[in-house]
């Protein structure tokens, strides 16, 4: 049985252009969870991120994903976690010379033995619980709009049915409903597949319907974690703005 | 312990039963690819039972859902027992996936591909053509407005691209020309000698770079240097939405971007002609001496001899045409970029291209126009 706790951070530090942008950092995230990050823009929360996924390289400090250090992972063990992660970037990352399902079918090709039917089937059905057609599916990331970008990007990140889901704000720029239908996508996905799901996100009703946990960053250190109502009961200056500000109230009315 | 997915046979209550067992995800893969395809013949109702399975993704929902799916096209009834938890989900959305039709089919017709393709490459080429009248247009009555007004001009902006596209790239063409003018010159002396004509090496040069040479090398390194320079600026302007931001102020792109930059290729042209064919009879000259055993001094009377003011005008008249050419087809390009940078790529590709290929066809048609007025 693997260890429950699927990602582990011990004492991270990050430092960017001679500014430390992440302070001494640790937490860890359990099978199961789905964490909501949130932090002000600049708090180092995407260079966290990026850190977590080896990406950007830190300065001190420990990043264990599913009991691998990342940084001494062998190549086949950095293949195996990178076939069970999916990572969708804020700005969606698709590859521009591939159709939107051949996007989606990419890492299956990759790292499945099945059939281009198989593959073409499964990636349909990836492209339509994020709300896609098939007669979308063979257009180019240049012919489709942001919202339809984010939601391929999520169909991509899930395309493995993967253990851990990585979101850098997946509801950021869809409008209300799209944002709802990928807060229930992520709950349902995590009940099927019992997905541990880590999320950047700005949006409080995701954060208040969809996180189990949520880790608040500020000024690169976390000074608040838990459930919405002890965060919300938490007594920070800057937490109270956001969560009681105009917009934190009518989400949580909501 | 992990293990691989099967189907085992049986009899249920109501009708033939199947029962699957295992792990049904995407990491057995080719296990669940071959299952899907393995429906029990001679059945008249099937039950797909899903009590022994362990895990179960997406991929594994997929097998299941084609194996039912071939059990009824096959004429017989068959319903999977989808377990009434968050299961359930993961089957609506195969489901939905897998009950449209899977892409459209048209019939390939590879004469009739052909004869489309060419007509819409035949429609590009006319549209293109008559954009390319249309920027005509506009430029010219811009450039007269300006004339009126000379701040609508955009002078200053003319004469920062003309120190990017003419000062900055003297040294390059003063060298490549240069280097020509050696070739030439080298070239014929080696097969001059043969007949003892070397004296009139010193025509072949002058005549072919104050003609053709100098000026189709500058404007081929314009066309590569400017050229694709103004359609990917132009291009990630439009991409960006700038060009859009300066519609709705109510200026007009044509004005504020375009004729700029084609002004200032427009002056830039026969100005750096004149130094590509000082470069190049210079460098014919050091050859002439050193290779050809003709001193300075005879070359350049040779030289008073062989060059008339004709050859020179025959170049320099070509290069602003050229030069309007080349800043039109780049302003085009880059205008017709959409919102990937893989097609500003293209673009700029186009561009240079296109430039290049009409630079040579002007160039053909000058030289029948000049041999029709006896230049």
């Amino acid at each position: 049985m693997e260890a429950d706790e699927v990602i582990t951070v011990s004492d991270l530090r990050v430092t960017l252009a001679g500014h430390e942008v992440v302070r001494g950092l640790s937490f860890n995230v359990r099978r199961g969870e789905i964490v909501g990050l949130v932090g002000a823009s600049g708090s180092g929360k995407t260079v966290l991120l990026r850190t977590m996924l080896g990406l950007l390289p830190k300065t001190s400090g420990t990043v264990e994903i599913m009991g691998v250090r990342l940084e001494q992972a062998t190549p086949a063990e950095s293949r195996r976690i990178g076939g069970r992660c999916g990572m969708m970037f804020q700005q969606g990352a698709l590859f521009s010379s591939l159709t939107l399902r051949e996007n989606v079918e990419f890492p299956m090709r990759e790292y499945l033995d099945g059939s281009d039917a198989m593959y073409g089937d499964v990636a349909l059905a990836k492209l339509a619980m994020v709300g896609l057609g098939v007669e979308d599916a063979d257009k180019l990331p240049s012919e489709i709009s942001g919202g339809m970008t984010k939601r391929v990007a999520i169909a991509r990140a899930l395309a493995l049915d993967p253990d851990i889901l990585f979101l850098d704000e997946p509801t950021s720029g869809l409008d209300p409903i799209a944002a709802g239908e990928i807060d229930r996508l992520i709950r349902t996905l995590q009940r099927v597949l019992n997905l541990t799901v880590f999320m950047v996100t700005h949006d409080l009703n995701s954060l208040k319907s969809v996180c189990t946990r949520i880790l608040a960053l500020y000024d690169g250190r976390i000074i608040a974690q838990g459930p919405m109502q002890d965060i919300l009961a938490f007594d920070h200056p800057w937490l109270r703005a956001y969560f009681r500000g105009e917009r934190g109230r009518a989400a949580q009315l909501a | 312990m992990a293990r691989g997915p099967s189907l085992r046979a049986g009899v249920g209550a109501d009708g033939d039963l199947l029962s699957a067992e295992g792990d049904w995800t995407g990491a057995h893969a080719a296990d669940l690819d071959r299952l899907a395809h393995a429906a029990p013949a001679h059945v008249r109702k099937l039950t797909i039972s899903l009590e022994g399975v362990g895990r179960l993704d997406t991929f594994g929902v997929w097998a299941l859902e084609r194996l039912r799916r071939q059990v009824v096209e096959a004429g017989a009834e068959a319903q999977l027992a989808i377990p009434q938890d968050a299961r359930a989900d993961l089957f609506a959305g195969v489901d939905k996936a897998l009950a449209r039709p899977s892409g459209p089919s048209v019939p390939r017709d590879r004469w009739g591909t052909f004869l489309h393709q060419t007509g819409r490459r035949a429609e590009a080429f006319a549209v293109d053509f008559a954009a390319f009248l249309d920027l005509t247009g506009r430029l010219t009555f811009c450039f007269a407005q300006g004339l009126r007004h000379p701040a609508r001009l955009r002078l200053r902006s003319a004469v920062h691209h003309l120190d990017r596209t003419g000062l900055r790239a003297v040294p390059i063409i003063a060298l490549m020309c240069f280097l020509i003018g050696c070739i030439l010159a080298q070239q014929g002396f080696f097969h001059f000698q043969r007949f003892g004509a070397t004296d009139y090496v010193v025509d072949l040069v002058t005549i072919l770079v104050l003609r053709e040479i100098g000026v189709l090398l500058v404007t081929i390194m314009v066309a590569g240097r400017s050229g694709s320079a103004y359609t990917a600026e132009i291009g990630s302007m439009k991409m960006r939405e700038e060009i859009d931001a300066l519609r709705t102020m109510g200026l007009d792109p044509v004005e504020y971007l375009i004729l700029p930059r084609i002004l200032a290729l427009i002056v830039a042209a026969p100005l750096l002609t004149v130094i590509g064919n000082a470069a190049a009879l210079y460098g014919a000259g050091v050859v002439a001496w050193i290779y050809g055993d003709m001193s300075p001094a005879v070359y350049i009377e040779r030289l008073h001899e062989a060059a008339s003011h004709i050859d020179l005008e025959v170049g320099l008249i070509k290069a602003p045409v050229m030069a309007f050419v080349i800043g039109a087809v780049a302003a085009l390009e880059g205008m017709k970029v959409q919102g990937s940078a893989e097609s500003l790529g293209l673009g700029a590709t186009a561009s240079v291209v296109r430039s290049i290929f009409f630079v040579i066809v002007l160039d053909g048609i000058f030289a029948v126009l000049f041999a029709a007025v006896g230049m």
